[in-house]
């Protein structure tokens, strides 16, 4: 018992320092603009979309159970939208990236009906197909450069900011918001009610549904929110790259694969398992992004190390032996 | 007193496999009702059919005077029915108290204050020192006692109990019985599946037999035992009962 709460005491104050130097790094993020170079600053936009990304995808993954390999079809849908929108319907690019979103967000209503009538990898075949479907069709529509894609016009671009400083900037800051609040938002929601439920569906869904949990209609609401969230993220991604082509809004690779990677690496079912994720994938990515296949090959043998390992990610197994916890949800008996 | 549960004509199939046969019976609302059986005669799959966890394959269920026969088992506990799951299913990642906070924010109860509540539950199935702890760090035991305190924090009217007696010490089972009694004066109705008997009947007002699915037997309980039918089967449960 005594050596319990000390080490119940030592992993608080542990966390408490955790918490700190977290705060202190973004703080540090906060003004980057400031302190990085254009590249740097380039890099960092990435790290928080990929952010935004693998906390949406574990949300979805690690808490509903709901294996989605078709994210990118909300990333292609929040681009492409969010192009047509800014382009043909002459919104601000600031309104156009949510307003590209909110709609996503709606046609994510009937894809999830959809994708919903099918269980277990079922479900996560029915996501890819969906997400092809989508691509093939953006491919089809000529406004938008069909099968070969469009840029953005510079005019448009130039609307953000006169100088290319004070685009980059705006941008920064977009990715910044984008990203963090991905994190407040899942642990906001975590905290709350609705983590209860989400969290009791992650460890027992019939349990969960028995003790009044409507299972069904939560994981619903969390496909949207994370197609929302998701479709915002792929507004911004095609904002910074200014061009869309249908393979690259909708690439599974990208959007999915990668994401996958970085939240089972992290520690899926947690929300520091993706902040832990996307640095680690960001680390090797600098280190050997110019070894080309064997890059890959290399992403391939970590996860498959990591599965071998502990397959909870470097977070669940951090977490299984300390009481550390960087974002605390639990509700306490005192 | 009214009827809080009717069942009528309540068929279950697993493919050519009849689980539920014909099951009909009725409970006044406040009885405690005890169900007995062999392995495999299909309790479990009675509660899962009441709870709605799975769907009837014929028949109906009705739920203080509402037919619940296609409303999903979510809606049910908020109508007021909670279940204990035979193999415990805690929400391992969550503390014990936790646990019961799910069940008391999406069931029944419409308490005002929740913590005061399941503190009360958590004291009176004997889990309050483990309170902050995660449920997954419970042995089996109290496993099933966390099944009992969670399906009360949902605020049943009734309560369907699965097998928590089972590996009790005496002493222990003497004390969850007047546990049980504690709530069934508290105006719950129950329904208990037990291979211990002795627990069951200190407990229960009438009692069901079922054999292969069907109702072979139900009324008072020292009558229900006394029957010569009851006492061949009894015999494979008390054998169950050595072994479990
Ligand atoms: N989902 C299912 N699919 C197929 N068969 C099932 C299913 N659930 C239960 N059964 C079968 O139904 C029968 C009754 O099972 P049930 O769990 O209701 O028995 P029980 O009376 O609770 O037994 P025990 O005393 O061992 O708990 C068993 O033969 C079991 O194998
Ligand atoms: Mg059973």
């Amino acid at each position: 018992m005594t050596s319990m709460d000390m080490t119940q005491g030592r992993g608080i104050s542990v966390s408490v320092v955790l918490r700190l130097v977290l705060l202190a790094v973004v703080a540090g993020l906060a003004v980057a603009p400031v302190w990085a170079g254009r590249s740097d600053l380039r890099l960092l936009m990435e790290v928080f979309s990929f952010l935004a990304l693998a906390q949406m995808w574990n949300l979805l993954a690690g808490y509903t159970g709901l294996i989605s390999v078709g994210q990118q079809a909300f990333v292609g849908l929040g681009g492409y939208l969010f192009f047509a929108l800014a382009m043909f319907a002459g919104l601000p690019l600031l309104i156009a990236i949510p307003a590209a979103a909110i709609a996503t967000a709606v046609i994510a209503v009937p894809t999830g009906w959809i994708a919903f009538r099918l269980q277990g990898p079922y479900f996560a075949i029915g996501t890819w197909v969906i997400a092809e479907v989508f691509r093939l069709s953006a491919a089809q529509i000529g406004a938008l450069g069909g099968g070969s894609g469009i840029s953005l016009p510079v005019a448009l671009a130039k609307s953000l900011a006169d100088s290319r400083g004070g685009r980059e900037m705006v941008m920064y800051y977009i990715a910044f918001t984008i990203g963090i609040a991905s994190v407040l938002m899942v642990w906001g929601l975590l905290r709350s009610k609705w983590g209860l439920a989400l969290t009791a569906i992650r460890d027992s869904e019939p349990a969960a549904e028995a003790m009044g949990v409507a299972t069904r209609r939560v994981k619903f609401m969390i496909y949207v929110l994370a197609a929302f969230w998701t479709s915002l993220t792929g507004g911004f991604v095609f904002l910074q790259k200014l061009r869309i082509t249908p393979d690259a809004a909708f690439s599974l690779n990208e959007w999915t694969a990668f994401v996958i990677f970085i939240v089972v690496i992290g520690g899926i079912g947690s929300i520091e398992g993706p902040v832990i994720g996307v640095v680690i994938f960001f680390a090797l990515r600098e280190v050997a992004s110019d070894w080309g296949t064997w890059y890959l090959i290399m992403m391939g043998g970590i996860a498959i190390a990591v599965m071998l390992v502990d397959k909870r990610g470097v977070w669940g197994a951090i977490r299984a032996r300390t009481n550390l916890s960087i974002f605390p949800v639990t509700k306490v008996l005192d | 007193m009214a009827t809080i549960l009717s069942l009528s004509n309540v068929n279950k199939n697993f493919g050519a496999l009849t689980v539920s046969d014909d099951v009909t019976f009725d409970m006044p609302e406040g009885q405690a009702l005890g169900i007995i059986g062999p392995n495999g005669a299909g309790k479990s799959t009675l509660f899962n059919l009441i709870g709605g966890t799975l769907a009837v394959s014929s028949g109906t269920v009705q739920f203080a005077k509402q037919d619940v026969t296609r409303v999903p088992a979510a809606e049910r506990c908020r109508m007021g029915i909670a279940r204990s799951f035979q193999i415990p299913h805690p929400f391992v990642g969550m503390s014990v108290y936790e646990n019961l906070l799910v069940a008391s924010s999406f069931g029944n109860s419409g308490h005002h204050d929740a913590k005061a509540e399941c503190r009360d539950i958590l004291d009176r199935t004997g889990l309050l020192p483990k309170a902050n702890r995660p449920a997954g760090s419970l042995t089996l035991l109290e496993r099933k006692r966390l099944e009992l305190a969670r399906a009360l924090a949902s605020g049943p009217k009734l309560l369907l109990l699965d097998e928590i007696a089972g590996g009790l010490t005496e002493a222990e089972c003497h004390e969850l019985v007047e546990t049980i009694k504690g709530i069934r004066d508290s105006g719950v109705s129950i329904i208990w599946i037990e291979h211990i008997v002795h627990a069951l009947t200190a407990v229960v007002e009438r009692l069901i037999v079922i054999d292969f699915g069907k109702i072979v037997a139900e009324g008072e309980p020292s009558k229900v035992m006394a029957d010569p039918l009851v006492q061949e089967i009894y015999m494979g449960i008390s054998v169950d009962d050595t072994a479990a």
